[in-house]
């Protein structure tokens, strides 16, 4: 999140697209309940379900799974018709003015630069580059250049007029005007807006570039940056921010810095080819170099790159979710390590992903209870004896059962305090983690492959006399320090390329360094104060990076350093001086000489992270299906694509084999469209909350939402079995039949939508059919997210019911 | 007698969280003349059980929201769970979710005792090939098996280069999911592990 849930209050409207924050991130409506009692603030709702969310809406926008672009491209053209964008914001702060390569186009659904090999499909984006004069990128601040970002922009979203928007989307025409009306009343200076997703934006063949358009909308009315707006991405566990800023992904090493790959074989060529000449990142050096440095110690030094070459280089194809299933299913993949996650019931099509692990040789699961994942050799359905794979099953203990850090949404880093002992022979994930390497370690002192990485990776947790690993040693090394004194930094701005700090994850530097008045480390800081009132809470944990609560907050003045509304300044300049209610954003002080460094500088650099200094209405680089959104259809969809001949992202992520099953479009076999979803009683696959009497009692069992209209005419009533189906398989379940899902009017044709809530599995106190058995293995070529939440489906009364 | 801290004041008021907002101020929502503070109904209370437990402030450990929390316990029990009223997050208020977070350490049994959740895993169990049961082992076994296991599928799958002859020191065989469940510092030793095994395999709940 951009922003944090204690700022919400500070919001004039909610735009809650893809998020059903009263099920599954309820702190949300107290926020949003306290900015309505507070400033007026109006929520609008956008779900393909009257969702318990959408029962607290101003307005309700019911909307098709998978139009989410069409829905934000519609709002965007209204503001740009109707000049309710936020003008002076587009221009100074984000790329409107810069001008793009002539030799840009796009034509009936598809960019400029498309190439296929070997059937395919992937983006040149050579044409989709700057102008430049020198070293210089072409402008024209007028904004009238045809060749300008909004000028192309203008073009582009033109195509999504009111009418076209909703014959797309099923939304209906006078409730989707009163949301674009509603919607740009924030593209003032004075007013808020504040965008915020989940899952429902993400799980597309075209989920990165939804989250494009979420941004583009809240750039263009100029809700980045301030307090009360930003774009806002609810996260789904307590630690899935955390898990992902230490990197648990192919992708990545900790702190967002790529993983090196077969293309940047020598800390040479990573250094060339990963970190910019501009922007923020051009620092990114110093950040891996001080990872190897606390993780090889003493061993990298400057002659041998620091130890780089240590490192795995990946293939610099997909190792994500849906490829690791598909190599085990080919049987490429041995040994399976499914630590506190279970695939077995989360994963796309689920019930192929357990035949994989039998494909396995042995799998190690760490977890709490005896999950679907773990006991995948004695499902319904199979023989064990069939079944050679060896499965260690490690017990471990529940949060309040150790001591550690979660990150929230929010990106607060809060620490959590040691309640009881783990029961029984569990132990902390941080022991279990600990003792395996240990014991890998020792298997190769006696010699193996390549042993040098783990007999020299800085292994040093051990406390006298205690059995658990020191998290505090941990945690010391993640926040960095200097290798001369081993004094912790404060700040990531200390981080060197010369080896001399250390530090694992330089987004975390500070998080450990003892606040010199509170005399606790950051992250462990309990004070309420708030002396804005902007619920900023700054001594409050410690939020990443630099305890900044709200990220690009240079936006929120302009560009003479004036706060677009004085009543939340979260920085100012006063002519003098910066007034800095949050942790600025920007170059705001001269490092060395400590003076004040003027509003013009930081002005044309607020978004520091990106090399051209300003936010990205139109994306040169960073996406693999276009420098803009485009409207396509999910790959399972019940209609053509109503703006253009291309039905489907063409560079969507597809799979083989079992894997390749999709539904043709407009299936007489599927008509109805299924999205997955969860609910408040259950966590995710269910492997704690299937196990908690009171919650297993709460909601215990699965079942499918249809609207009454189809369940008359299936001949089905409230609770009785149905079965649900799409081309990869079935499962029964009851009917819930309310009008929560109602069909939907697309291009003149009645569709319906099946609700099927994804947390049952075989196990656990409340078993129950699982709903990713049904889901399609595709997914969005930036992320690799799958798409669950549009996909085709039947429903049948299940017989001799 | 020392003051009464507001955690105090809402324990001897029995009020739970739903007081919360009240004491709070939280402000922006009035609250409802029924519960304005001079007309709540006033108990003649005795010592609150509650005070003899082990207080210990938590965060959820189920959605992103960061709510703060009270684990109370006695001994190895977690008797009650309430939401911290100093976390800005949720300043007191829970989901039934996070309510019933306690449950996945201690529940009440037939007997009305509280006892460990028996659906808990206690012992480190291994799954024999074509076995159709679990066998309980000890961690030390446990171990060196893991150890022996990644041992020989790492290196019989090493690749020192690939086709190309680019050094690249991997091995494709092992794959690891998780874990958004775990802290920070344990995904971060958990990170340091298997890419000094060469592990490249790598993915978890955030793409899911």
């Amino acid at each position: 999140m951009t922003n944090s849930f204690t700022d919400y209050k500070n919001s004039d409207v909610f735009l809650m697209i893809g998020a059903n924050p009263a099920e599954n991130h309820p702190q949300v409506m107290r926020f949003a309940g306290i900015a309505a009692a507070k400033r007026g603030a109006k929520i609008i709702v956008v779900d393909p379900r009257f969702t318990k969310t959408a029962a607290k809406a101003d307005i309700y926008a019911p909307i098709r799974p998978g139009t989410d672009i069409a829905f934000l491209y519609g709002i965007m053209n209204y503001a740009i018709e109707n000049n309710l964008y936020f003008h002076d914001y587009v221009v100074n702060y984000t790329n409107a003015s810069f001008l793009v390569s002539p030799e840009y186009g796009f034509s009936d659904g598809l960019f400029t630069g498309l190439t296929e090999k070997d059937g395919n499909f992937s983006y040149d984006t050579k044409t989709w580059q700057y102008q430049t004069d020198g070293a210089n990128i072409k402008k024209d601040p007028t904004l009238q250049d045809p060749q300008c970002v909004f000028q192309i922009l203008k073009r582009h979203v033109s195509r999504y007029d009111i009418k076209t928007v909703c014959n797309i989307t099923g939304t209906p025409e006078d409730v989707y005007r009163k949301v674009c009306e509603l919607y740009c009343s924030t593209g003032k200076p004075d007013k808020a807006g504040n965008l915020l997703y989940a899952m429902g934006i993400t799980q597309h063949t075209y989920g990165g570039q939804n989250v494009r358009a979420t941004a583009m909308l809240q750039l263009l009315l100029g809700n980045i940056g301030i307090a009360g707006g930003g774009v806002n991405a609810q996260r789904g566990e307590s630690n899935v921010q955390g898990s992902t800023d230490q990197a648990m992904l192919y992708h990545y090493i900790p702190g967002y810095n790529p993983c090196p790959d077969v293309n940047t074989p020598t800390l040479k060529d990573y250094i060339e080819k990963q970190v910019p000449k501009t922007s923020y990142w051009s620092n990114r050096n110093k950040f891996i170099i001080s990872m190897l440095k606390a993780w090889f110690g003493d061993k990298a030094t400057a002659e041998n790159d620091f130890c780089y070459g240590w490192l795995p280089k990946h293939t610099g194809k997909d190792h994500s979710h849906m490829a690791i299933f598909q190599a085990m299913a080919e049987g490429k993949i041995k040994g399976f390590f499914a630590w506190g996650q279970n695939p077995a019931v989360g994963g796309p099509l689920a019930s192929r992903t357990r035949d994989a692990l039998a494909k396995l040789d042995w799998m190690v699961g760490v977890d709490l209870f005896e999950t679907e994942t773990v006991s995948f050799w004695k499902r319904p359905g199979v023989n064990p004896a069939d079944i050679k794979t060896e499965v260690f099953l490690l017990p471990t203990a529940m949060s309040y059962e150790k001591e550690g850090t979660v990150a929230n949404s929010s990106r607060w880093i809060q620490w959590r305090w040691k309640a009881v002992e783990p029961p029984g022979e569990a132990k902390s994930d941080l022991w279990i983690a600990d003792r395996i390497f240990k014991a890998i370690r020792k298997e190769y002192q006696a010699g193996g492959k390549f042993t040098d990485p783990i007999l020299n990776m800085v292994w040093d947790y051990d406390v006298p006399g205690h059995d658990e690993p020191d998290i505090m040693k941990v945690g010391r090394e993640m926040n960095g320090y200097l290798v001369a004194d081993g004094s912790l930094l404060d700040s990531f701005a200390k981080l060197k390329e010369d080896g001399s700090t250390a530090c694992g994850v330089w987004i975390y530097a500070g998080y450990m360094f003892v606040d010199p008045a509170l005399k606790v480390p950051a992250c462990q800081r309990r004070s309420r104060e708030d002396k804005t009132g902007l619920g900023l809470f700054p001594k409050w944990s410690f939020a990443w990076p630099a305890n900044r609560r709200i990220v690009y907050n240079r936006c929120s003045a302009d560009p003479a350093g004036k706060p677009w509304d004085p009543a939340k300044t979260l920085v100012a300049w006063d002519g003098t001086q910066w007034i800095t209610n949050d942790v600025p954003d920007f170059g705001f002080k001269d490092a060395n000489t400590g003076a004040f460094i003027p509003p013009n500088i930081s002005a044309s650099n607020c978004f520091i992270m990106n090399t051209e200094g300003v936010g990205r209405l139109f994306a040169p680089t960073g996406m693999k299906d276009g420098p803009l959104p485009e409207h396509y259809e999910p790959i399972e969809s019940p209609v053509k694509n109503l703006i253009s001949k291309q039905q489907n992202n063409p560079v969507a992520a597809r799979y083989k084999g079992d894997f390749a099953k999709v539904a043709h479009t407009a299936s007489p076999e599927f008509p109805y469209i299924a999205t997955t979803h969860r609910l408040v009683e259950h966590y995710q696959s269910g492997a704690v909350t299937r196990n908690c009497p009171t919650l297993a009692e709460f909601m215990p069992e699965m079942f499918a939402t249809i609207s009454p209209g189809l369940a008359k005419k299936l001949g089905v009533k409230p609770g009785d079995l149905i079965v649900v189906s799409t081309v990869r398989g079935e499962i029964t379940c009851k009917a819930n039949v309310l009008p929560i899902v109602k069909p939907l009017k697309v291009n003149g044709s009645e569709i319906e939508i099946v609700g099927l809530p994804w947390h049952w599995g075989y196990q656990g106190l409340a078993p129950g059919s699982t709903a990713n058995d049904l889901t399609p293995f595709v997914g969005d070529p930036n992320t690799m997210i799958p798409e669950y939440k549009a996909f085709l489906c039947n429903v049948k009364k299940a017989s001799g019911h | 007698m020392r003051k009464l801290s507001r955690r105090d004041f809402l324990r001897y008021l029995g009020l739970g969280t739903a007081g919360t907002a009240l004491l709070e101020g939280v402000s922006a929502v009035p609250a409802l003349a029924s519960t304005a503070e001079d007309k709540l109904p006033s108990f003649d209370m005795g010592p609150v059980k509650i005070k003899k437990a082990k207080e210990t402030p938590s965060v959820c450990a189920f959605c992103g929201c960061g709510c703060g929390l009270i684990v109370y316990s006695e001994g190895d029990r977690v008797i009650h769970i309430e939401g911290d009223p100093d976390n800005p997050n949720n300043e007191g208020s829970m989901c039934c979710k996070g309510i019933a977070l306690g449950e996945a350490n201690t529940i009440v049994d037939p007997k009305r005792k509280r006892t460990l959740n028996k659906q808990r895993v206690t012992e480190v169990l291994y799954r024999a090939p074509g076995s159709s049961k679990w066998e309980k082992k000890s961690w030390d076994w446990a171990l060196a098996e893991i150890a022996k296991r990644v041992k020989k599928t790492r290196d019989e799958s090493f690749e020192e280069r690939d086709d190309k002859g680019i050094p690249v020191n991997r091995t494709q065989a092992i794959a690891h999911l998780g874990s958004a469940s775990v802290d920070n510092e344990e995904n971060y030793i958990m990170h340091k592990m298997l890419r000094a095994l060469g592990v490249v395999n790598i993915d978890h709940h955030a793409r899911l």
